[in-house]
């Protein structure tokens, strides 16, 4: 009992003693910087036991101080927290080791190191609380963690990318709170297990309409959904890559992991309008998100708005509402923040080599570094949908259930989009890689001592298991499945919260 | 700053600070189950090292802290973050509180807990964030 709980609370008191512990070693970059990968190592392998220990004995969770539910908060772990939790954990040790390599000592001056663990402690909180307020309380945490990283270095650009991010985030948590009050409201309680049962209970259709409608867009907001993901493209380029990749990794799949878990426990989706609304929603983004990356000429913007793209394919997974459909979704979030992050990094090692994001001042890196440009074509591939890599079995099952649904529409725009992202992809690596640089105006930003061979390493390491994803396709499916399956029968998660049947 | 010091803001405040320092942990400390605790304290505490910013400068001030606001905050937040885990040991879920009974000298029958050490932490976060702030902000202004 001890012992399983235990590894409940550690994916946020590790992120948060190490955090705290980076602030008292804030002399000594060294020490942060082992601190740094130390925690984020230790958060990899216990989120690792973690989900070993779901996948044995099913849904695991914790009285946090001995209150029991529905009055005090719980940490809830099924299979879609723990494989979340996970997924933080490779995406925290990949930014640790990144960041040994590109951080600048102003930056660590600055505080990154305390930052980025107070990020992770948030992260994982969302993912393992089982309170719809604490929730919104790691949101917070989150956001406060974003956005000094975001304007770590304090540039011109970042600023201005840093207010678009705030005011939009501010919105939403205002919204997610008001749905918040309302359903607490309406149901006099806010863990999310009984708020489920009750609200299955209740009559008043009309009122858990307009809540559900509340944190659609809340979410969707903080997801970076159509209509309002426009702060994200507009912020992810400024701040330092690892940030960057960070940020790309796991900040917006926070937001579709709340619209996972809401919209199954709370609000059964079941031919819904919520429903009908989110299948547009998905296909909205996905069409937006590509072709707004389609007009951009900046290496990473290029990328943000693929986030933006990609978000819809996740969304079309919830938005199925099928077994095979939310397992797909699942194993897209996987899937995305695994190539995503890698193809971040890409870039950064891209411009400290050539001193510059743009694909116009680009060329030649082929030639140049042809490891680099191998590393870039396994994870565009991966994320245009390719076989063997991961993309190829995310696309494939998020599709496959499309067509079991009928929906042909959303089958067509995923298709299609697909195709877009390849050609995205393939702007890039023509632009960036294969022609010849032109007249060379730009330096690369100034020495760097060192450094790059991790960077390299990290990248290296992204890569390959974008490989090692598609390959072991069958192992993974099978816990995307189990995920699946838990967050259907929502009785399940019930029972195991509240100790009840409903 | 210095030269709009007013007598009467100096006197009052040499009387205050120690006033307020003593209330700050007077709140600290009945904190568990009265209206109070860290976060409070904290803030009364640092109102009391603002005002003692007020009518002398940053230099004193930083001479009466003897320790970096940011140190504070690290150990703080590092001690309400250990006091959760005390409570694994004994079987229980994080945060679960754990107190000890004691006789003191001259306080008698005192609890002690695992609480307290949380209080503790926060109290010398909410210092150490305050402090860095406003010292950080006086050092801009100068």
């Amino acid at each position: 009992m001890g012992h399983t709980t235990a590894l409940l609370a550690l994916p946020i008191i590790i992120p948060l003693l190490s955090g705290a512990l980076s602030l008292i070693y804030w002399r000594s970059r060294k020490a942060q910087r082992i601190i740094g990968v130390l925690g984020t190592t230790a958060l990899l392998v216990l989120s690792g036991m973690l989900v070993a220990e779901v996948w044995q004995h099913g849904i695991i969770v914790m009285h946090m101080g001995g209150w029991q539910a529905p009055f005090g908060i719980v940490l809830v772990s099924d299979m879609l927290a723990a494989s979340m939790v996970f997924m933080t954990g490779i995406s925290a040790v990949t930014t640790a080791f990144y960041a040994l390599g590109s951080v600048s000592k102003r930056h660590e001056h600055f505080g990154f190191y305390p930052l980025m663990h107070l990020l992770l402690a948030g992260v994982n909180g969302a993912f393992l609380t089982g309170d719809m307020f604490n929730l919104y309380v790691w949101f917070e945490v989150m956001l406060v963690a974003s956005f000094a990283l975001l304007i770590l270095g304090g540039e011109r650009a970042q600023m201005e990318g840093a207010i678009k991010y705030v005011a939009l985030n501010l919105v939403s948590s205002a919204i997610l709170l008001s749905a918040i009050g309302l359903l607490y409201g309406l149901t006099g309680t806010l863990n999310m297990a009984d708020l489920g049962y009750k609200i299955g209970q209740l009559e008043d259709d009309a009122m858990i309409s307009v809540v559900a409608m509340l944190f659609l867009v809340a979410f969707g907001i903080k997801a970076a959904a159509f209509p309002l993901f426009f702060w994200l493209p507009a912020s992810y380029h400024t701040p330092r890559v690892a940030v960057s990749a960070l940020f790309a990794g796991l900040l917006t799949k926070v937001g579709v992991y709340a619209l996972f878990r809401v919209f199954t426990v709370i609000f059964p989706f079941e031919d819904t309008f919520a429903q009908s609304l989110l299948i547009w929603i998905a296909g909205l983004t996905m069409v937006t998100g590509v072709l707004g990356a389609a007009a951009q000429f900046e290496f990473r913007r290029i990328l943000s708005f693929h986030i933006v793209s990609q978000i819809g394919y996740m969304l079309m997974g919830l938005a199925l509402y099928s077994p095979l459909a939310i397992a797909g979704g699942i194993y897209f979030i996987a899937h995305n923040i695994v190539a995503k992050s890698g193809l971040f990094l890409i870039s950064g090692l891209v411009y400290r080599f050539k001193g510059s994001y743009e694909l116009k001042e680009l060329g030649g890196v082929y030639r140049q570094y042809p490891m680099l440009a191998l590393m870039f074509l396994i994870c565009a591939f991966s994320l245009a949908g390719l076989p063997p890599l991961s993309g190829f079995f995310a696309k494939f099952l998020v599709i496959r259930a499309g067509v079991e649904a009928h929906a042909w529409w959303l089958v067509a725009t995923a298709l299609a989009v697909g195709f877009m992202t390849l050609y995205s992809m393939v702007k890039i690596w023509a632009e960036v890689f294969w022609k010849e640089q032109e007249v060379c105006h730009i330096k690369p930003p100034r020495k760097y001592h060192g450094g790059t061979r991790i960077m390299y390493a990290t990248v290296i390491g992204l890569a390959l298991l974008t490989i090692a994803m598609g390959l072991a396709m069958e192992p993974l499916f099978l816990i995307a499945q189990m995920a699946a399956e838990q967050l259907l029968d929502p009785a399940g998660y019930i029972e195991a919260v509240l100790g009840v049947t409903p | 700053m210095n030269n709009m010091m007013s007598l009467v803001l100096r006197t009052t405040g040499y009387f205050l600070l120690p006033l307020l320092l003593i209330f700050s942990v007077f709140l600290l400390l009945r904190g568990h189950d009265e209206p109070g605790g860290g976060f409070i304290a904290g803030l009364v505490a640092s109102a009391a090292v603002c005002l003692h910013l007020f009518f002398t400068d940053i230099a004193a001030t930083r001479r009466l802290l003897h320790i970096d606001p940011r140190d504070l905050l690290g150990w703080g937040l590092t001690l309400a973050t250990l006091s959760g885990i005390p409570a694994v040991f004994m079987g229980d879920p994080f945060f679960t509180s754990q107190w000890v009974e004691m006789t003191l000298p001259l306080l008698g029958e005192t609890k002690v807990g695992t609480p307290l050490l949380f209080d503790i932490g926060v109290y010398a976060v909410v210092v150490g964030s305050v402090l860095a702030i406003v010292l950080s902000l006086a050092e801009a202004e100068e």
